[in-house]
């Protein structure tokens, strides 16, 4: 079994397919259109860009390039956490990037190095994709953990003002927004862990397939991946939540709701 | 009484943390075992932005406070919290019956010491002319009053040293607000054990009955009113009300 191999006309073929969510926003004034073709020119240039760019690092294969190429997606992935949500606060970015770097690369070093013990240890073929899909699952975690926990404090304040005017410590106080929060940034990755493989055939899986491998084989690393990625979005959640709590609340069991902004209003300063 | 205040604020000031802004000037202020101050002054004047100064719940530009002589340390926070009780204007009330609120507390580590005791609360309830019925109650169906009665037991029952009272029956009707009364003075005549409050008032009569020594506080500044308050000070309040308003503590503006 080979790859059909696909020109540029036959990609060209598919994009003529955003035409459909083009009229749908039209015909239903959805006034995305505009939104539309940005997103789908960033597709085909993101994509394009990153073929060669992967083509180019699998074919230096040095871990002087590799390396900081995973630097800059843990980067990427981390501004791109922190813009969520209505409301923010100053280090938030800070915190975002920190937890998605920390999980992101240890659970990627745990299933590079312990499960898979890829050679050498930056081996781009496997390190690229795989720390990249758990970057890509982190960031949803973070982004929403952090933006469930801004917003539970704000509609809470009354409530968390209570409880420390009653003698609760900090963490006594921040606990149920915080607990939510987490919830709320694991939940994505359990309904995808619930439905893999019976409603979705995962990316990877498919493209395994595609490129001739055993199904069997490749479910086998679709599981790996599947864990990787619970691991690094529940520790990525968690860590988030927990920087954010310590920005919000100081050590004299204060909550510091000042430093909760609506992101508009820090944009015009 | 000892000559050694309950709580002893010493020139504690506090800006807006965003706009630099002084909202209460270096204020000094002790308050003593068996004292009943009431403060008044135009809405914006700075009153709750010295409450909570007072509680600790805000961080402080400078000064600092002490309880019973000492300087009140990070660790000792939650205790002296539990000691010195703050209520606020709006209620906070949790999900759940009243009964679920008033346990509240002793979920709380600050409180290990001490067990939920529902003769307790209903007594308390009772003297707010509330039947035992009420502790059963759901927290969606509580009227306002009923909720800022629920808080305050909420409080009382952990019978704390000092109450600081934030317009606790500003939107209240005029039952509620006895009730309100009512419950402050049982707690402030109970036993030998210390107690002051510090009550902040719209309503001058109210300041009057709840009440000693008297403040006003105007523009962040705290001063002793030597006269009892008379109808004059409500009339000016409200004259300066409206021009108050825009600088705000931040408190009042976010609720």
């Amino acid at each position: 079994m080979s790859l059909q191999n696909l020109s540029l006309w036959d990609v060209a073929l598919a994009a003529l397919l955003i035409v459909v969510n083009g009229a749908l926003s039209v015909a239903l004034k959805l006034d995305l259109a505009r939104k539309l073709a940005w997103a789908a020119v960033r597709t085909v240039v993101q994509l394009l860009a990153i073929g060669y760019v992967l083509g180019w690092v699998f074919q230096y294969d040095r871990w002087f390039v590799v390396l900081p190429l995973m630097v800059v997606m843990t980067l990427i992935a981390g501004f791109a956490g922190a813009q969520r949500g209505t409301r923010t606060y100053a280090g938030q970015r800070e915190d975002s990037v920190l937890s998605i770097w920390a999980s992101s690369w240890l659970v990627a070093a745990v299933g590079l190095f312990i499960v898979i013990r890829i050679h050498p240890w930056y081996e781009p073929q496997y390190a690229i994709p795989i720390l990249g899909m758990i970057l890509g699952n982190t960031l949803t975690g973070v982004s929403l953990g952090i933006e469930r926990m801004t917003e539970e404090l704000t509609a809470r304040r009354d409530r968390v003002d209570m409880a420390l005017a009653l003698g609760a410590t900090r963490w006594e106080a921040a606990q149920e927004p915080a607990r939510q929060a987490v919830r709320a940034g694991m939940i994505p990755t359990l309904n995808q862990m619930a439905v893999v493989g019976v409603v979705s055939l995962p990316g990877m899986m498919t493209g395994q397939v595609l490129a001739g491998q055993s199904p069997l084989l490749a479910v086998r690393y679709q599981i790996v991946i599947m864990f990787l990625i619970a691991a690094a979005s529940a520790l990525g959640t968690v860590g988030a939540v927990l920087l954010t709590y310590r920005r919000l609340f100081s050590a004299e069991h204060r909550f510091l709701a000042s430093r909760l902004v609506e992101r508009a209003t820090l944009a015009r300063r | 009484m000892t000559d050694i205040p309950l709580v002893d604020a010493k020139d504690i000031a506090r800006r807006d943390p965003l706009t630099g802004q002084m909202l209460l000037q270096p204020t000094r202020f002790a308050l003593h075992a068996g004292d009943r101050v009431a403060i008044t002054g135009p809405s914006g004047s700075g009153k709750s932005v010295f409450m909570r100064a007072l509680a600790l719940l805000d961080p402080l530009d400078s000064g600092h406070i002490s309880w019973h002589g000492k300087r009140v340390e990070r660790t000792a926070i939650p205790r002296y919290r539990r000691n010195v009780a703050y209520i606020r204007q709006r209620p906070a009330i949790l999900d759940g019956t009243v009964e679920d609120n008033l346990r509240y507390p002793f979920t709380l580590k600050a409180y290990r010491d001490v067990r939920f005791d529902r003769a307790r609360a209903a007594s308390l309830a009772a003297e707010a002319g509330r039947g035992e019925s009420f502790l059963d109650k759901r927290a969606s169906e509580l009227s306002g009053g009923e909720a800022q009665i629920a808080a305050l037991i909420r409080v009382l029952q952990l019978a704390p040293e000092v109450l600081l009272l934030d317009e606790p029956t500003a939107s209240l009707d005029p039952e509620s607000s006895r009730a309100i009364e009512g419950l402050v003075h049982a707690w402030f005549d109970v036993g030998d054990a210390p107690r002051a409050s510090v009550w902040v008032s719209h309503d001058p009569a109210q300041a009057r009955r709840m009440s000693q020594r008297h403040l006003t506080m105007r523009a962040g500044v705290l001063d002793e009113q030597a006269a009892p308050f008379e109808a004059a000070p409500c009339a000016r309040e409200i004259a300066g009300g409206g021009a108050a308003t825009t600088r705000d503590g931040g408190q009042e503006r976010t609720q």
